[in-house]
């Protein structure tokens, strides 16, 4: 594998996760449980736009077959998208998305942080960039952990339930595949471990404070998504999403 | 318009010797342009006609954010995503605008989404119709915001203070989101393929008589006009706001080189105004009394949010009374 070879895995990783995170948030648009709410995910969803675009653009240009951003996002299938398995489960109820939201951006807010000394200075822009965006996206979900896990009995419940169910996807982020190694050497990418242990220390953290149980660290993790294996609510999102320009393949907008 | 048919409880309007001296006071001060703050004395029925102004204004946002809604996930690419996302987000910032301007007259946004949800608080028609199709998210940044801002320019200078600024805020960013409903209807013209035209003409057909109806009916059926327009709580007579539109949208249209669905429509040069067709009000009364074809799912759709956000906002509730409690 050569260095440009696994770092436009890379991109196409950090991009997948956000377009399709983003996708999911817009799901809530209209359903939210208050108009701020309504901002606040609109918010959110509109930052992880925007570092798609960024992360996908770059791919695009080292893949030099002349695509786009548009054309990464809404023309691959399901077995080419390398979004990690946590973005892409269902919204839930708002405990499920925000124990979603926060164990993801726990590790964004690590990983873009520690991206902001690659020596890929393209990656090192894009995510001091994207660090001012996901440093908010943090500090909103981990309020919202605790404010859920220690409001009333009722959020307290559908909290901890929140947390044990999506627990399972929260590892992949965590463990370092070929992809990474080589990108670790490369001081482009950053030590998978040294984002471990950051993220295990802000969630056990956040979780006791908002009085919930942390499940095992040690826990059996789902894998798969960096490597295009899915599971089955990728293709229903994608089709959705991608509705427009497959049907009409000669069109503009 | 945003706000149809809003009742001011007010059978004839008074002549100034007829008014008690503070409603006297209080209508000098209308005459000559000086705004009324929430502090100070006013007739109970400008400040529940304001209210109910307000309430239908704000609802109205909230649920024009649903036919926009659904385009959203199927936005054809990355920057119209974008672009669709931040004016739906605006549009909550409107209704979050308008709702607190609405609270400084000691009414309750709580209260009055109870009553959008049991029916008693109406939005504006316009949105009881479904979006059937991408271009639909152009023609109602073009047509229907533009209805909108047609409207809300004159209420800029509107006799209640923090109504008026609040128009003022909101008038800008209903500019921005006209201009980009135009340019999505633009490029399909332009650029696009012979199926994506066909698409835009259909939804300007489908969109035309309902944006007409945004404005109300006319003046002559208009029973609480002259009251409102003696508070200057409206500022102009729907019949003028809804000329004003059309004749600054047609020559968009034909830019655009697309019809409207109305064979009387011919510039009259005597008048310097362009004529048009008449108005099915029938439709009109129809969808406000509840037939439109999304009347049901609109309300639906709000009210289930509503209450399935309850235990969030109780949850929310409670933790900040229990910080507070720790801090004292
Ligand atoms: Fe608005
Ligand atoms: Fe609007
Ligand atoms: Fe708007």
């Amino acid at each position: 594998m050569t260095t440009q070879h696994a770092l436009t895995e890379y991109l196409l990783r950090l991009g997948d996760s956000d377009i399709i995170l983003a996708q999911r948030l817009c799901e809530w648009i209209g359903n939210a449980p208050a108009l701020e709410e309504e901002m606040a995910l609109g918010n959110v969803a509109l930052d992880l736009i925007g570092q798609a675009r960024s992360w996908l653009e770059y791919a695009a240009e080292l893949q030099g077959e002349g695509r786009s951003a548009d054309d990464l996002s809404f023309g691959r299938n399901e077995r080419e998208y390398r979004n990690l398995l946590i973005t892409e489960q269902a919204n839930g109820n708002y405990a499920d998305t925000l124990a979603r939201q926060y164990l993801f951006d726990a590790w964004h807010y690590y990983l873009l942080q520690a991206l902001c000394d690659s020596k890929d200075a393209r990656i090192a822009a894009i995510a001091a960039k994207a660090l001012k965006e996901v440093t908010y996206h943090l500090r909103r979900s981990s309020a919202w952990v605790k404010r859920l896990g220690d409001g009333t009995d009722e959020s307290h419940q559908k909290m901890q339930q929140a947390i044990d169910d999506i627990w399972t996807y929260s590892g992949e982020m965590l463990l370092a595949d070929d992809i990474d190694n080589l990108l670790f050497e490369a001081g482009i990418a950053p030590d998978s471990a040294a984002i471990k242990a950051q993220w295990q220390a802000h969630v056990s953290a956040t979780l006791e404070e908002a009085r919930l149980d942390c499940p095992p660290m040690d826990s059996y993790m789902q894998q798969g998504g960096k490597q295009g294996l899915h599971t089955e609510q990728l293709g229903f999102l994608l089709a959705e999403m991608q509705f427009l320009p497959r049907a009409y393949p000669d069109a503009v907008w | 318009m945003y706000a149809q048919l809003v009742d001011t409880g007010v059978k004839r309007v008074k002549t100034l010797n007829e008014m008690s001296p503070e409603e006297r006071h209080f209508q000098e001060k209308i005459d000559a342009d000086i705004k009324i703050e929430a502090k100070n004395w006013m007739p109970e029925a400008y400040r529940r006609t304001l209210i109910r102004q307000m309430s239908q204004h704000a609802h109205s946002e909230i649920v024009g954010m649903l036919p926009e809604k659904n385009w959203l996930t199927r936005a054809p690419n990355l920057k119209r995503k974008l672009q669709l996302l931040a004016k739906i987000q605006d549009e909550a910032g409107h209704g979050l605008y308008l709702y607190s301007a609405m609270e400084t007259l000691g009414a309750n946004r709580d209260e009055e989404l109870e009553k959008l949800h049991s029916g008693e608080v109406k939005y504006s028609s316009i949105f009881n119709y479904p979006s059937r199709s991408w271009a639909d998210m152009g023609t109602i940044g073009w047509l229907v915001d533009g209805a909108a801002i047609v409207n809300q320019v004159v209420l800029q200078r509107t006799s209640y203070g923090p109504y008026s600024r609040a128009m003022i805020r909101i008038c800008k960013e209903e500019s921005f989101h006209q201009r980009q409903g135009y340019q999505i209807l633009l490029e399909m013209m332009r650029n696009g393929t012979d199926e994506q035209k066909a698409m835009v003409q259909d939804s300007i057909n489908r969109f035309w008589w309902p944006a007409l109806m945004m404005f109300g009916p006319h003046d002559t059926d208009s029973p609480n006009s002259a009251q409102s327009m003696q508070w200057k709580v409206k500022r102009m007579s729907n019949d003028d706001l809804r000329q004003r539109f059309i004749d600054q949208t047609i020559p968009q249209l034909e830019l655009l080189g697309c019809t409207v669905p109305d064979p009387d429509l011919k510039w009259n040069e005597a008048r310097g105004h362009y004529d048009f067709g008449a108005i099915d009000w029938s439709e009109f009364y129809s969808v406000l009394k509840g037939n439109g074809p999304c009347n049901k799912d609109r309300l639906k759709t709000r009210r289930n949010a509503y209450e399935n956000g309850a235990w969030v906002r109780e949850a929310a509730k409670a933790y900040a009374d229990k910080q507070k409690q720790a801090a004292a």
